[in-house]
């Protein structure tokens, strides 16, 4: 039985790690390579870098940290973040990275969704979805971390990305992403239910039984959480451990 | 002792590379990794790994782009019996024939068909992505019994079905039985991936270099 999957991320700026894991058997707490290194071996299913670095002459040094991550960890590896360009993709995925996060250059034209698919395929393909509620049933769109508005209607931009050649949607939830209440399980639902591909639950994770939602609920494939992992609050075999006490399968 | 990646412009060459290594290393193997698109390189190797990533179709078309590669993969899988692993799209390329985008002629090494995963019954996602558990059917040297009930990364739509049912050395369930790996003589490979799927994947990877 395929089993729904937990993923850590890692926002990473400038090469160091911005929300650090508050371990304390760690070297070097900003380091990503030796924070997705513990996360590999806890028993993490994928682990994904969020790369925030603001200008592009910095932008290399994603690429250095997922050539060293490829060396240390055995589990797909996802990065998002600024991705613009066919080249960047390709320097991504040739650095060791199994996946890329697309976001702003999906929404400016969903063309750049079937061109990378074509080139590298539809499996290394995420498209990173960040909602917001406007009214009662219905999400828009927003880029720029939620600041800009777009007008899109976030079901059919993602039925639209699936057509395009999105492998997997990455589902965001601005007016949840920080407030440790929960997913938004609407917004989950809707999504899940409108698109054949699967969905990674993302925006308000604070306790376990919200990953239980996100799944049972939400009809998530997969679970993306960040500070409920790097604050220590719970380890990833925790996490499972709950879950599957819950009947929800897991890889353990 | 000379392991070729062979490179002819699909898949994360360099995830796969490392974990080999890693395999070599852990245990005190003398391997030399090499990933190459040159076909001397596949000539002088002792063993050869296929990555695959993408349609059938555009992996087959970069193994024609290569001049002399087919040939040499032949020569080395089919005349010298040299051990190789296909992973993923790389395994489906064994087959007989490809139905992705168009049909398309494989390399027909194991002959079958590589077709859409049917799962239309059920309301699982397509691709089929993440871990599931694998169930040994028939073990090789590379695929072995112990590996019962262990977890592998898997993230395909296609699947390859092999005439020789006796070939199918895992299956993993994903609405119905999924082949996971095929072993016919010196031709190993899998449509998860190894190289992503931690202990298991090395153990397989490991396996497959001490033959």
């Amino acid at each position: 039985m395929l089993k729904n999957r937990i993923i850590p991320c890692l926002d990473v700026k400038n090469g160091r790690v911005v929300k650090g894991i508050n371990f304390v058997d760690l070297k070097d707490a900003g380091d990503p390579v030796e924070q997705a290194s513990i996360y590999d071996k806890g028993g993490a299913d994928e682990i994904c870098f969020l790369d925030i670095t603001a200008s592009n002459e910095n932008r290399n040094t994603i690429i250095d940290v997922v050539n060293k991550t490829a060396e240390k960890c055995f589990v797909p590896l996802t990065v998002g973040g600024g991705i613009r360009t066919i080249e960047n993709i390709r320097d991504l995925l040739l650095a060791g990275a199994d996946k890329v996060s697309i976001n702003t250059a999906a929404v400016k034209d969903i063309n750049f969704i079937k061109e990378a698919a074509q080139k590298f395929g539809t499996q290394c393909m995420v498209v990173a979805v960040d909602a917001k509620k406007v009214s009662d049933g219905k999400w828009e769109i927003f880029t720029h971390g939620g600041r800009e508005k777009t007008g899109i209607d976030a079901v059919e931009f993602s039925k639209k990305a699936e057509a395009y050649g999105a492998g997997e949607i990455l589902l965001t939830s601005i007016d949840k992403d920080g407030t440790k209440t929960g997913y938004d399980l609407e917004l989950l639902n809707i999504i899940t239910n409108s698109i054949s591909v699967p969905v990674i639950a993302s925006g308000g994770a604070g306790n376990l039984e919200h990953l239980y939602d996100a799944i049972k609920t939400g009809g998530a494939s997969a679970v993306l959480a960040a500070s409920i992992f790097h604050y220590g609050e719970f380890t990833i075999k925790e996490t499972k451990e709950y879950l599957k006490s819950k009947n929800v399968p897991v890889r353990l | 002792m000379l392991l070729t990646v062979v490179d002819y412009g699909v898949g994360n060459l360099r995830s796969i590379a490392k974990s080999i290594e890693k395999a070599n290393f852990d245990n005190n193997l003398n391997y030399l990794v090499k990933v190459s698109s040159d076909v001397n390189d596949v000539k002088k190797s002792d063993k050869i790994v296929l990555p695959g990533q993408g349609s059938f179709k555009a992996c087959k078309k970069g193994i024609d782009n290569i001049k002399g590669l087919q040939q040499e993969l032949n020569e080395s899988i089919i005349v010298k019996k040299k051990p190789i692993y296909g992973i993923c799209a790389g395994m489906q390329l064994f087959a007989t024939t490809g139905h992705e985008e168009e049909k398309t002629k494989g390399l027909n090494w194991i002959p079958g068909e590589v077709i859409k995963l049917d799962v239309t019954s059920s309301k699982l996602k397509i691709p089929h992505m993440g871990w599931n558990e694998l169930k040994v059917e028939n073990n090789s040297k590379v695929f072995e019994d112990g590996m019962n009930n262990n977890h592998a990364y898997f993230i395909h739509s296609y699947e390859f079905i092999p005439e020789n049912k006796k070939a199918i050395s895992i299956t993993t369930n994903y609405g119905k039985d999924v082949i996971a790996a095929v072993s016919l003589g010196n031709i190993f490979g899998s449509q998860f991936h190894p190289e992503k799927s931690q202990s298991t994947g090395l153990k397989i990877l490991t396996n497959f270099l001490k033959i």
